[in-house]
């Protein structure tokens, strides 16, 4: 279990708890998280759960597969904190997670 | 204006997987069918989303990717023959006083038929459109998704966006015949087919064209002219001239012109009914993750059912007052026969 928490792009907070194994993506859009389009459905082919890490996270959850980093090329504003939500597994590792939702997935 | 006619039984809007299993139910019930599809090649979402990826809920198939389930649906619908019409949207579509329907492409193309089946997924995949501020302004007088004549960029200071074929085979292709051609990534790193990067690269070392890296973050240019885009860079911000931009972001799907059927629509879905999934409009059916209905899965397999279950009364449309007798294909020596293998 760990306890996510969503930021959308007007400030507003979304505290989620989160099973283990399954994908931040999908975390998301089981809580009903504005922002996380995730068409393709968590298939890393579409690039619209596109998440920015927060505060520590951003350089603990740094690390991008190939196929990630090929597939933020479809996103929009990529930062050095950018990941695919749906590339994310939720752990007791990352209890307290914090991440920022972009104005608009494209 | 349509340069030519095709007169067929059933008109199946979108290539995906339900759309080819639809010619295969149509094609038992001796029912001819053409098939238009915006992307360049069949599969839908599959093959244009995860080709790669496996799929696991296939009925009878533990394991399979997109590339694969498309080409054995391919396989399955060879024998009937079916025509497929690739890179082509279908733009409209008018019921004529006769009951059959007349649908045009944006390929030119104008069918005449008695039944549409309209298996478009999640819609027509179509370019992105990168949420740049004021980029509507440019759109068609100097921001472009796609070339369509390559003569159009002549003598253009062109600017393109990504890293991907697209955007690498139209930097080669455009840098002999435009004035200036620039490049821009938001990594030195290219997913595109390693022999056009090379290429590019020897541009840029020649000093034929530039290469940045950095993502856009204004547009500049008056009256819908583009003069030139602010972009963020490690360096910082720098100032990019050009007066045609080209970004390539990849597809999207957006539902498109059956929007404008005259179809009811539910949160953008053809809502049917589940004995025949026809929709509101007598001869027109929805199968796939188009449709809507109570309970309704978007999974391959309802699409599968879906397909059969919509032959059935597209038949009756076709061949009115026939009898339709239900055949297996395991015992049919008449549908084995259509099949090749009797």
């Amino acid at each position: 279990m760990a306890k996510i928490t969503f930021i959308e792009h007007n400030g507003k907070e979304h505290v989620v708890d989160a099973e283990n194994g399954m994908s931040v993506m999908e975390t998301a859009v089981k809580n009903m998280v504005p922002g996380i389009d995730a068409d393709c459905g968590g298939a890393c082919a579409c690039a619209t759960c596109h998440v920015y890490l927060q505060g520590e996270w951003a350089e603990k959850l740094a690390e991008r597969s190939e196929m990630e980093e090929d597939m933020l090329d479809f996103a929009f504003e990529v930062q050095d904190s950018s990941r695919l939500s749906c590339q994310i597994r939720v752990s007791d590792d990352i209890d307290g997670l914090v991440l920022k939702v972009p104005e608009k997935q494209f | 204006m349509a340069n030519q006619t095709i007169e067929t039984d059933v008109v199946i809007v979108g290539a995906g997987p339900c759309g080819l299993f639809a010619v295969f139910e149509l094609g038992l019930l001796d029912i001819k069918c053409h098939v238009v599809d915006i992307l360049d090649k069949p599969g839908g979402q599959c093959a244009e989303l995860y080709p790669e990826k496996p799929i696991y809920d296939i009925p009878g198939l533990p394991l399979v990717t997109g590339q694969e389930l498309t080409d054995r649906l391919l396989e399955q619908a060879a024998p009937f023959n079916p025509q497929y019409h690739y890179n082509q949207m279908v733009t409209s579509l008018r019921k004529l006083d006769d009951g059959s329907f007349e649908l045009e492409t944006d390929g030119d193309i104008q069918f005449k038929c008695k039944v549409v089946v309209v298996a478009a997924g999640g819609g027509s995949f179509q370019p992105k459109k990168p949420p740049m501020p004021s980029i509507d302004d440019y759109e068609g007088t100097s921001v472009f998704y796609s070339v369509k004549r390559m003569e159009d960029f002549r003598d253009k200071d062109i600017l393109i966006v990504g890293g991907g074929d697209s955007a690498l085979d139209w930097v080669n292709n455009l840098q002999p015949i435009a004035k200036s051609m620039t490049l821009l990534h938001r990594r030195d790193d290219f997913r595109a087919a390693p022999d056009s990067v090379n290429k590019m690269r020897e541009l840029v070392a020649a000093g034929k064209m530039n290469l940045h890296i950095g993502q856009v973050t204004n547009l500049h240019g008056s009256a819908g002219v583009l003069s030139g885009v602010t972009v963020k860079s490690k360096e910082g911000e720098i100032e990019v001239a050009c007066n045609t931009m080209l970004p390539f972001f990849g597809l999207t799907m957006k539902l498109g012109p059956v929007a404008e059927w005259g179809l009811n629509l539910e949160e953008n879905l053809v809502p049917v009914d589940t004995e025949k999934f026809a929709t509101s409009e007598h001869g027109i059916f929805a199968i796939g993750d188009i449709n809507t209905y109570p309970g309704k899965l978007k999974l391959i397999l309802s699409g599968f059912h879906e397909a059969a279950l919509m032959s059935q009364e597209a038949f009756r449309i076709i061949n009115p007052g026939e009898r339709l007798l239900f055949q297996y294909t395991t015992s049919s020596s008449n549908l084995q026969k259509k099949l090749g293998v009797a």
